[in-house]
């Protein structure tokens, strides 16, 4: 295909390099540095999508963040993008795009049926359309509306693309490098200040790239290259092309997405797709510059009517001709500025100009170049459907009411200004309520919210002379509120066209007897009409118009038709558009990768994983790892053929019968130090601590403040004032959060330090009845007999000169120690375990042997301690102090708490003694009782039990204790089995606690 | 994000700490007599101002002492960090 629109030497592309991409299916040329829309604009495309709801066909109307509607579906490096603006998105070799909101193709859409049944998508259509039935939704309504609409269709494969984040610290972030921007960079950077510069598009320069203007002797794109280049040369300067400040959130924290590598074939090897950048600036210098306005007439919304500064910027910046025979439909004097680049390029604009007599520079140049121009001339309507073939014009009258003459011209394309919109989103984001400029009808920044200031066009200057002497001032003066350098440098001289005042008409209206379709908001389809329907309907606040009639909502946030919507609304209502007022701005201002949000914590690094210094040993030996909070555990070692439970089934039996080891690093470990730490204990756990000898360890339960059982475990006197305490591993980070609150706030007059030493020790658990046997081996010197060692006892002795911590504590329910190292010497310490227990027939055991052993014992854990339970329901009432206050324990009487038929811990046995219990089920007296079946209470752990060899549960059911002999049923609707089982006593194995004492 | 200057390690940013909710509740003194309606508007009862808030905040991932922050609710404008048990001006 040849590039019949490219203009010979014009722009700024690399025309040494040609590339090639597909447009549904469609092969192309452009050049380097075209984006998709100047490259398919310059093959005579204008038709690249269907229109939200209506299906109406759509083009190009901007040429960058202002485009709202070429948005399209790129596939790169087989990933699918979706969501992407044809007018940012540059071309590279192989990109492949295809159109979105068509179906079965953009050139014949199904979907354009709804442009002939028009009654049915009025304002508020889908409220109105798809209300009743409800039943409808699931299957007729949403799947219609998911593929008529929506913009794209997202990938269902995990994104292989790496995104990064990165946190920043300024003095100043200047958001858009166009002449206010590079001014006051310039002017804060001389002054020593830290800045930030990013522009949102490949170029620096903003406005400047387009407009026929000097800055001091030097053209405007000759000044922003000698500028930019001497920025990046400074080291307090960051200058980001391709970045786009999107958000700013409090506390002048704002947020920018690099796209790194969205132009290039790959993602680079060591780059990252996207970076998004958390800014943390002092002051902010807000240059977003602004947005033409459009105009409105029927049929605007044919492709080849855009924005006059778009066609401006296709010419200059790609060499690129919007259309051979343009119509300039302008308010203003930009739209002759267009009108003479056209000229310039040997195309004859007309311009019609609603104005009836104005006069300016620009006006005259145009008049001297012999440039058609009719005064007081509007558009009435595009003629063409999927490209624009002509135009009904027409004289207007002074009052702008009555259109005469109207007749038919042939053109293709129009070209349309209707004024500038300073581009308030970010300010507004800030907090900056905004006001409303008379002289442009438009909304301004008012007072800064946050440590931010506006300048150039976004705050509604639209003089370059003005914008450059402002913006040399504002970045000094910010800067030297920091710096207090007081470097100014001098502001150049600048050359500028006059212009004069614009037109504050922006509506055509209709002839008699037409009902041509007026669009407001391009991207959603947003007519004058509906509009007209909302007010009529009695909406009547903005926000409530914005979401009945979906004006100004998604990705494009209004950028085009906030404005001509609210005059609208405020012509209707007879007010001035600043009673109406303006809806609230979003963040993000554009689109933004999800990929980007996330970053690089995706899968595993979504949360970091911990591993205990024994976790390679592990590996070797066939583990099964779980995940236990932030750490990875052996569920079980694998052996043979073996599944989990067979596994955890042999390992438990070993215990039982011979010795294992467990690694118990995970636990929480925390070190209470201080003359008061006895007294705090006392405080913090619900039985007594005072008279807890040194070389003693105790079991304790600690409540929150509401009753309810936060943790539990143990804690054993090392010295005098000494205590070292074990928390379970889910709960470490709470408890320790929770004892610094009272030692911080409530009680600071107790002397007591806590420090987490989780990650000191490695801990390693011998369980079994062969347990004190392998003691005596690795501890040769140390009398480890039931006097020497007593149940709950704790010794301090080399392990083969390591030193090593001894507590004589059990969760299995068997005789059982846990020996402590120091971390590095954790895996020494399990080898040695394991090659001297060999003789003790010594197997390791994972969490699921861990976990029969304990359920089977009665011993509660996470699964009974649900955040629900005081210590009473887990038969914890031997562990609270009558005597002495504690922590929540005030709470332990209040009448729920107290009440008879309370949820208590009871076990559980199938009668057939085979039918696993699923965790989870409900315990109910009759099965077939009528729904809902009345619930006694639930299974809360399930296992196998080693030593009976059937299965055996613990439930928490009402008036528990009293339930033991009873035959009730277990029920799991989710698994669908109804199981008969009997209440036993949660203690099911060694009731009398005779084996941990032996 | 908010930007909240911790007395004892600087300016840092939100995520470093943990919210801790009002500051101005007092736990009532242990072993003290006092009335079931006392004891629950301590546990539960909590103000939800529109505008100044004394609350506490953790330091989790820094010093790891709690705070107390002034800060408007609807603004977010922090006016005054203090130690913990540093006097409320
Ligand atoms: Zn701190």
């Amino acid at each position: 295909m040849s590039q019949d629109f490219r203009l010979d030497n014009v722009g700024m592309v690399n025309r040494e390099k040609k590339i090639s991409f597909k447009f549904n299916g469609k092969k192309y040329f452009g050049f380097e540095g075209d984006t998709i829309a100047s490259a398919l604009i310059a093959n005579g495309v204008h038709l690249v999508g269907r229109s939200f709801k209506y299906h109406r066909p759509r083009g190009f109307f901007g040429v960058g963040v202002d485009e709202p509607y070429a948005i399209l579906q790129l596939d790169r490096n087989n990933e699918r993008d979706p969501n992407i603006r044809a007018t940012e998105q540059e071309i590279f070799e192989g990109l492949e795009v295809k159109s979105v909101n068509c179906w079965p193709s953009v050139n014949f859409d199904i979907g354009a049926i709804n442009n002939f049944l028009k009654m049915f998508f009025p304002a508020g259509f889908y409220y109105k359309t798809f209300m009743w039935p409800p039943s409808f939704w699931y299957k007729i309504y949403e799947p219609f509306i998911r593929m008529a609409a929506g913009f794209g269709e997202a990938s269902i494969k995990h994104d292989k693309e790496r995104y990064e984040h990165k946190y920043e610290y300024c003095d100043l972030l200047i958001t858009g490098s166009g002449p206010s921007g590079l001014a006051s960079a310039y002017a804060a950077a001389k002054n020593g200040a830290r800045v930030i510069l990013a522009e949102d598009k490949p170029r620096f320069g903003g406005s400047l790239l387009t407009s026929d203007v000097n800055i001091g002797n030097q053209t405007g794109v000759e000044w922003t290259e000698k500028i930019i280049a001497e920025l990046k040369s400074m080291p307090n300067v960051v200058v980001k092309n391709r970045s786009q400040v999107f958000g700013y959130y409090d506390h002048n924290m704002l947020v920018m997405s690099e796209r790194i590598s969205d132009h290039l074939p790959k993602t680079q090897e060591y780059l990252p797709k996207q970076r998004l950048w958390y800014i943390r600036a002092n002051e902010v210098l807000i240059s977003s510059g602004s947005i033409e306005r459009p105009l409105v007439f029927g049929n605007n919304d044919t492709p080849g009517v855009m924005l006059s500064s778009a066609a401006k910027e296709y010419m200059k910046v790609y060499g690129v001709l919007v259309g051979k025979k343009p119509l300039i439909f302008t308010n203003n004097d930009s739209g002759y500025e267009t009108a003479i680049e056209f000229k310039k390029n040997g195309v004859n604009p007309i311009i019609l100009d609603t104005r009836s007599n104005p006069s300016s520079d620009i006006i005259t140049e145009a008049k001297n170049l012999n440039i058609e121009i009719k005064f007081s001339y509007v558009v009435v309507a595009a003629k063409g459907y999927k490209k624009v073939k002509s135009a009904d014009i027409a004289k207007i009258s002074d009052d702008k009411k009555e259109l005469f003459n109207i007749e038919n011209i042939k053109c293709d394309c129009i070209c349309v200004s209707g004024f500038w919109t300073p581009s308030i989103h970010l300010a507004s984001q800030s907090g900056n309520k905004s006001k409303f400029n008379e002289k442009i009808d438009a909304f301004v920044p008012d007072k800064s919210k946050q440590q931010e200031n506006t300048i150039g066009s976004a705050n509604g200057i639209f003089t370059l002379e003005e914008t450059i002497k402002d913006a040399f001032d504002k970045g000094f003066d910010v800067s030297n509120k920091i710096t207090e350098k007081n470097n100014k440098v001098s502001v150049p001289t600048v050359v500028e066209k006059k212009s004069t005042d614009h037109d504050k008409f922006w509506c055509v209206p209709l002839p008699k007897g037409k009902s041509y379709k007026r669009f407001l908001d391009f991207q959603n389809d947003v007519a004058v009409s509906d509009i007209e329907l909302a007010l009529r309907e009695g909406f009547r606040s903005i926000e409530h118009v914005k979401r009945y009639t979906t004006l100004g909502m998604a990705t494009d946030q209004g950028k085009t038709s906030n404005l001509n919507g609210l005059q609208l609304v405020s012509d209707i209502e007879n007010k001035v558009v600043p009673q109406v007022g303006h809806t609230t701005f979003r963040p993000p201002y554009t689109p933004v990768s999800i990929g980007a949000i996330v970053g690089r914590e995706v899968g595993k690094h979504s949360k970091p994983t911990r591993k205990s210094p024994m976790h390679s040993w592990h590996e070797k030996n066939n583990a099964v790892f779980v995940d236990a909070g932030v750490w990875l555990r052996p569920r079980y070692y694998k052996q043979g053929n073996e599944g989990l439970f067979e596994a955890s089934k042999r390992e438990a039996k070993n215990v039982r019968q011979n010795v294992g080891v467990c690694d118990v690093t995970t636990l929480g470990k925390i070190d209470v130090k201080g003359p008061d730490a006895a007294e705090f204990l006392n405080r913090v756990y619900t039985n007594a601590w005072l008279k807890l000898p040194v070389g003693k360890a105790r079991y304790g339960v600690m409540l929150r403040e509401d009753g309810i059982v936060m943790d539990d475990g143990t804690t054993t006197r090392i010295s005098e004032n000494h205590y070292h305490m074990t928390t379970t591993t889910a709960q470490a980070a709470n408890v320790l959060s929770h004892l610094e609150y009272y030692l911080q706030l409530v009680w600071p007059e107790l002397n007591v330090n806590v420090v987490s030493t989780t990650e000191q020790w490695a801990g390693a658990a011998i369980a079994g009845p062969n347990s004190r046997k392998l003691l005596m081996k690795l501890f040769p010197n140390l009398d480890v007999s039931n006097e020497g060692l007593p149940f709950m006892g704790y010794k301090e002795a080399d392990l083969f000169e390591v030193p090593a911590k001894i507590y004589r504590i059990s969760f299995s329910g068997e005789l059982a120690y846990e020996i402590n190292v120091e971390s590095d010497n954790g895996y020494f310490m399990w080898e040695k375990i394991m090659e001297v227990g060999q003789e003790f027939k010594i197997q390791p055991y994972g969490t699921e042997a861990l976990s029969t052993l304990r359920i089977e014992m009665g011993h509660v854990a996470g699964s009974e301690l649900d955040g629900r339970t005081i210590p009473y329901d887990a038969s914890l009432e031997g562990l609270v102090s009558k005597k002495k206050d504690f922590i929540g324990k005030r709470s332990l009487n209040r009448s729920a708490f107290i009440s008879k038929d309370r949820e208590k811990l009871v076990g559980v046995v199938p009668i057939d003694k085979t039918t696993s219990i699923p965790e989870g089920s409900y315990i109910v007296k009759d099965p077939k009782a009528k729904l809902p079946n009345p619930k006694l209470g639930h299974v809360s752990a399930s296992c196998w039990s080693v030593e009976y060899d059937n299965p055996f549960s613990l439930a928490i059911i009402k008036d528990g204790k009293n339930m033991i002999g009873q035959k009730l049923f277990a029920m799991s609707p989710l698994k669908n089995k109804t199981i008969p089982v009997e209440i036993v006593s949660s203690h099911y194995v060694d009731p009398e606690g005779k084996r941990v004492r032996s | 994000m908010l930007y909240i200057n911790c007395p004892h390690c600087g300016l840092r940013s939100q995520n470093e700490f943990a919210y801790g909710g009002d500051a101005t509740v007092k736990r009532p003194e242990l072993n003290k007599e006092i009335s079931d309606q006392e004891w629950d508007n301590f546990v539960y009862l909590r103000k939800s101002p529109r505008g100044k808030h004394l609350e506490l905040w953790h330091h989790i991932s820094g010093c790891r002492q709690w705070i107390k922050v002034e800060r408007d609710t609807s603004t977010h404008e922090i006016f005054k960090t203090y130690k913990a048990n540093e006097a409320i001006e």
